[in-house]
């Protein structure tokens, strides 16, 4: 069963009464539980809404409308790279395609060793910088083959 | 040509800080703004011809007036969801002048007499929203925000909340809805978010971009303003700009700059290569062929007279390496992926589109397929909700009937007619597409 943490649930808490209308906590506390589990499954989801006192209906399908809600594990390094019209014009899915086949894993899949998941994300706003990718939060821009392999080796 | 008045001091570190901004000039205009009565201002942004920011170009000052004369709460929505591929200029504006963004929010909550606004960010952008958290947190700490601002008896809060990823939280009324806590699908108008919007409450949207402008209305007046653009898009406007460029980034022009000027400014097309198109206005414009760019004007009035949009100000420049009908694969499942799926026409129209131009691309295309690519994007238009709808369907259309050799090639022979047996390793067709 999933717990929130105790600063977790004081983060929800606080959350619950910030806006006008609880409701716009779910966002939030989505977030933090994600933080904390690394994807959304039935049990957060359970335990949100027991926490919340909000249907469990309407977290579901809060969680399963929103991309960034991970519907199923990802890697330590959840690398998202934008596929999008400037990213894949310079070349944003080729680098995708090779950092599968170096790593041994599917698209959306986690590697054996948990350190890594790859998926395809739609356009982050770096269109200027095209190609780029997103590793957890952080933006890695300007990319190309040799900056990725870089990238990605120097990651725990 | 760059003409740069809101970014005037983006290359200095400091004007990130509210030290820094204040050194620049910043947080003196709010000064002058409370003490003003609102009509005022409204007047000021109205006679200032200032349109929306965000894409739909929309007059602000017309948007304000919407809002009932009475004493009930509304709020100020800033939207902060940039979302349209190949816009980036919000963003800019956020990582490098906080600041701005939120004086000009003060200002224009004082306009519309809002006592509370949000600033409604895509959960992508967790840097800038780090930054204006801070901004927020230090504006308040300066007396910018909160109870009785400046002594002027005006008080007002300003909130941020993070989206979770998904395109249609940038349309007001789904940006609404997620706001509220519930999935981002937008809500039919009538009632406009002026009358009831927020937990039904009266609420006025605004691009990042557009009440960043409204602090210089005030500051400089509205001939000053209208001193740039044209007479029906007065002002300057951030052009994030991509594609095969030398130099793409965002530019602050004057409206109305001519399309072939913006590309020479982003330091022209790369060695050896010719234009081929250019998407105007974010991936929902209709395409321009390389003819039509060498005559686009870029404001809201000549692009729509050439059938596109200026939409979000996001050029993308297409060069003549590219594959066209690979670009619309890539457009057609962006909008499969982001339709909401609550009207029909949309839900399932976005997946059709989707499916058969990649059917097309992965050589399985037939000759009618281009035909009815037409036809179910025809099928889409104006009989929805929101306009995501029809933002898939105009790019599609365009795509078609522009460059059909293209389609027509790729369905006779099984290749791109540009980069013939392409496939892209590590990724299946499937994948690709997908």
């Amino acid at each position: 069963m999933f717990q929130l943490s105790k600063e977790g649930l004081s983060f929800v808490k606080k959350e619950l009464t910030r806006y006008e209308d609880k409701r716009s906590a779910v966002i939030p506390a989505l977030y933090r539980a994600q933080e904390e589990h690394g994807w959304i499954n039935d049990d957060v989801i359970e335990h949100l809404a027991q926490v919340m006192e909000i249907p469990e209906a309407h977290i579901f399908e809060v969680a399963t409308f929103y991309t960034m809600f991970n519907k199923q594990p990802v890697g330590k390094n959840h690398v998202q790279v934008c596929c999008n019209i400037s990213c894949a014009m310079a070349g944003g899915r080729e680098l995708l395609g090779s950092m599968l086949e170096k790593n041994h894993v599917g698209l959306d899949e986690v590697t054996k060793d948990g350190k890594f998941s790859f998926s395809k994300v739609e356009c982050l706003g770096s269109c200027g910088t095209a190609p780029m990718m997103q590793v957890n939060d952080d933006y890695y821009e300007n990319l190309d083959q040799k900056k990725v392999d870089e990238i990605l080796r120097g990651l725990k | 040509m760059e003409v740069k008045i809101l970014t005037e001091h983006y290359d200095k570190d400091e004007y990130v800080t509210l030290k820094g901004y204040q050194k620049n000039g910043g947080y003196e205009i709010i000064k002058k703004a409370l003490k003003m009565k609102p009509e005022e201002i409204i007047q000021l942004v109205k006679d200032s011809g200032l349109r929306g920011r965000g894409g739909a170009g929309f007059p602000t000052g017309m948007k304000w007036s919407f809002l009932p004369k009475n004493n009930e709460p509304r709020y100020l929505l800033c939207n902060a969801d940039e979302g349209e591929p190949g816009t980036y200029k919000d963003r800019l504006m956020m990582e490098r002048a906080p600041h701005q963004l939120i004086e000009g929010m003060v200002i224009s909550a004082h306009a519309v007499q809002s006592k509370k606004s949000y600033i409604y960010i895509r959960g992508e952008y967790t840097y800038p929203y780090k930054v204006v958290e801070k901004a927020i947190r230090e504006a308040y700490d300066a007396g910018f925000l909160g109870k009785n601002i400046l002594g002027t008896g005006f008080d007002h809060d300003m909130d941020i909340y993070r989206g979770a990823g998904a395109y249609i939280c940038g349309e007001e009324t789904g940006m609404i809805s997620s706001l509220e806590g519930l999935k981002g699908q937008p809500k039919l108008k009538p009632p406009f978010p002026a009358v009831q919007g927020y937990l039904r409450k009266p609420t006025i949207v605004n691009n990042v971009e557009t009440l960043a402008c409204v602090t210089y209305i005030v500051k400089d007046g509205p001939q000053v303003f209208r001193k740039n653009g044209t007479e029906k898009s007065p002002g300057t406007k951030l052009f994030s700009i991509s594609g095969d460029l030398q130099k793409p980034g965002n530019y602050e022009v004057a409206l109305g700059i001519s399309l072939m000027d913006m590309i020479q400014m982003a330091g022209g097309l790369k060695p050896g290569r010719k234009l081929k198109a250019v998407i105007p206005g974010g991936s929902s414009a209709p395409v321009l062929t390389a003819e039509e760019a060498q005559k686009a004007k870029m404001d809201f009035d000549s692009l729509a007279a050439m059938g596109t949009m200026l939409g979000s100000g996001a050029v993308i420049v297409i060069d003549d390496s590219q594959c066209m009908v690979d670009i619309l694969s890539v457009i057609m499942s962006f909008y499969h992926h982001e339709s909401c799926g609550q009207c029909t026409p949309c839900r399932e129209g976005t997946g059709w589109l989707d499916k058969v131009v990649r059917g097309i691309v992965s050589g399985q295309g037939r000759v009618q397929d281009i035909d009815l690519i037409e036809t179910v994007a025809k099928n889409m238009m104006g009989r929805t909700i929101c306009a995501l709808s029809d933002a898939a369907a105009m790019p599609a259309i365009s795509f078609v009937t522009k460059f059909r050799d293209e389609f027509e090639f790729f369905v006779r022979e099984k290749k791109s007619k540009v980069k013939g047996d392409y496939k892209i390793k590590g990724l299946s067709d499937a994948q690709v597409h997908h």
